[in-house]
């Protein structure tokens, strides 16, 4: 009786939690799959029509420039964080002067909204009083700065410069983390071997921060897919301003 | 100031001292900015241009945005929609943690990554079905719908990291209190539940920060404007305000205020919360 009534406890614990996961997030997902079958237009009951609607939207041209989009928004967003929040955790990682400043400077962007990010940006970025521009015209290198956020070519990575703004912080974080937990011996007894840091760097330091670089490169790949609340702000602001 | 001649021994570091400085300064420059806006006026700024010296000094801009622009209705909004989500977010998934970290039963392994996978999803696969799913239940426009769907969405995060934190914890403790006939209820609320409290303080400022610096769902699961959000609260005052730039930034700096009061005062479990899982 008494390892029946063991038994169960796991699942009196779970039982809550478990059931509204699957109501409001495993549920959901299903169900998107299952509509991404059919052929429904809102209030009739749904048909189903097999793969159909993705034939379209590989066909679909505006899918495709989303799409081409999406991936070099991905692959900045993965690559230049990841380069410059290592070589701040490297810089930082050593007893520097002012180094609880910087520190909290780099991940500040962090704790704002995204629809906070996208304002302060949209304002940087306003093509006439924004300070990029004021600033651009001020030292004389142009006489009317670019339209940042109007310009079909430029305005993807005008809004790529605000997210990397954002992550650049967080990924030094776990970086620093990782590094707190590498033995310094490791790297001595490479420099006593007559390593350079060069090499140091490449055949010990980045290894042994794998596992760190495996996690900030999962969390890259789903930030990016949010970037809903960026791109509608900062947007959103200079189509305003330009009616 | 030892340290810092110590630090500035080689000219390698005095150059990346200085790099550092210039990525300092203009990793900072957006926020000065927006300090710096929201205290002008804007026909100065339009005048002069943004990078003149400031004829006037004025706290209207927080006025009118408070005041006016009605963040004094959004923000209390805000709280009523995190905190009682962060309250049973936390409390379900220590839950769900304590059993999937300390039992060993057919199942736990499908739990564990069905939390884990759920929440890796991009938001955008859940979108209609919750909307249609708050609908059904009558919760949309009301702060339940919202409370609620943060609450779930949150669960996969923090059960997974609660889970491993509450693994650490050293077996003995929990089959001494077995042995003296403590129930398991109570060896989860004052065994497990105590010991787990520097993790649950990290995720907890985490989510603190996430579900209050959320938009998209203020706006898909509300459509009063008297029970939105900051951040949606943020986006009519954009509308708004149009022309009026160093209104709408003072806005954003308000509505950062709490979140930023977290971080500054939680600084510590924050940046823990962040390597949690990342370390362990």
């Amino acid at each position: 009786m008494a390892s029946i009534r063991r038994n169960i406890v796991p699942y009196l614990f779970l039982i809550i939690p478990v059931l509204i996961y699957l109501v409001w997030v495993i549920g959901p997902m299903f169900y998107t799959f299952y509509l991404s079958l059919t052929n429904w237009d809102g209030l009739t009951t749904p048909s189903f029509i097999g793969f159909r609607n993705y034939e379209r939207l590989f066909r679909d041209k505006v899918f495709f420039i989303s799409l081409v989009n999406n991936l070099k928004w991905l692959i900045s967003f993965i690559t230049i964080p990841v380069v410059l929040g290592l070589g701040l955790a490297m810089a930082l990682n050593k007893a520097i002067p002012g180094e609880k400043i910087f520190k909290m400077n780099f991940y500040m962007p962090m704790v704002l909204a995204m629809v906070v990010s996208g304002i302060i940006w949209g304002w940087m970025y306003h093509p006439k009083g924004g300070l990029i521009n004021t600033a651009l015209v001020a030292s004389g290198l142009v006489e009317k700065g670019p339209g940042w956020l109007s310009d079909r070519d430029i305005v993807l990575w005008s809004i790529i410069i605000v997210a990397i703004w954002r992550q650049v912080g967080y990924v030094m974080v776990l970086y620093l983390a990782g590094l707190k937990s590498i033995n310094p011996q490791l790297l001595e007894a490479a420099t006593v071997d007559g390593a350079n840091s060069w090499q140091s760097f490449w055949r010990i330091l980045l290894p042994l921060l794998t596992p760190v670089t495996i996690i900030v490169l999962v969390i890259s790949v789903i930030d990016s897919l949010r970037a809903f609340d960026l791109s509608t702000i900062t947007r959103w602001a200079t189509e305003l301003l330009l009616l | 100031m030892e340290t810092a001649r110590e630090y500035f021994k080689s000219p390698w570091r005095v150059l990346i001292y200085i790099v550092l400085v210039i990525a300092a300064f203009l990793w900072f420059v957006p926020i000065l900015t927006g300090l710096i806006t929201s205290l002008r006026t804007f026909d100065e700024i339009l005048l002069n241009g943004f990078i003149s010296w400031p004829e006037t000094i004025t706290l209207e801009n927080f006025k009118t945005a408070w005041e006016r622009g009605g963040l004094s209705r959004y923000l209390p909004n805000s709280f009523i929609i995190t905190i009682p989500a962060l309250v049973l977010t936390l409390f379900l998934s220590s839950l769900a943690a304590y059993a999937l970290a300390r039992f060993k039963f057919s199942g736990n392994r499908l739990i564990f990554f069905t939390f884990v996978g759920g929440m890796l999803l991009p938001f955008q696969v859940l979108l209609l079905p919750v909307f249609r799913l708050t609908d059904f239940l009558g919760l949309y426009d009301t702060y339940w719908g919202l409370i609620l769907f943060h609450t779930a969405f949150q669960l996969g995060f923090c059960t997974f990291m609660l889970r491993n934190y509450m693994r650490t914890v050293p077996g003995e403790i929990i089959e001494a209190a077995r042995i003296d006939g403590c129930g398991e209820i109570r060896i989860w609320a004052q065994i497990m539940l105590p010991l787990t409290l520097p993790a649950i303080a990290a995720v907890a400022t985490l989510e603190f920060t996430w579900i209050f610096n959320d938009y998209l769902w203020a706006i898909v699961l509300l459509r009063s404007d008297s029970l939105k959000p900051i951040t949606a609260g943020l986006a009519t005052l954009q509308g708004q305000y149009v022309t009026d730039w160093p209104v709408i930034v003072a806005g954003a700096l308000i509505g950062t205020l709490p979140t930023l009061l977290v971080f500054l005062f939680l600084q510590r479990y924050f940046i823990e919360g962040l390597t949690l899982g990342s370390t362990k």
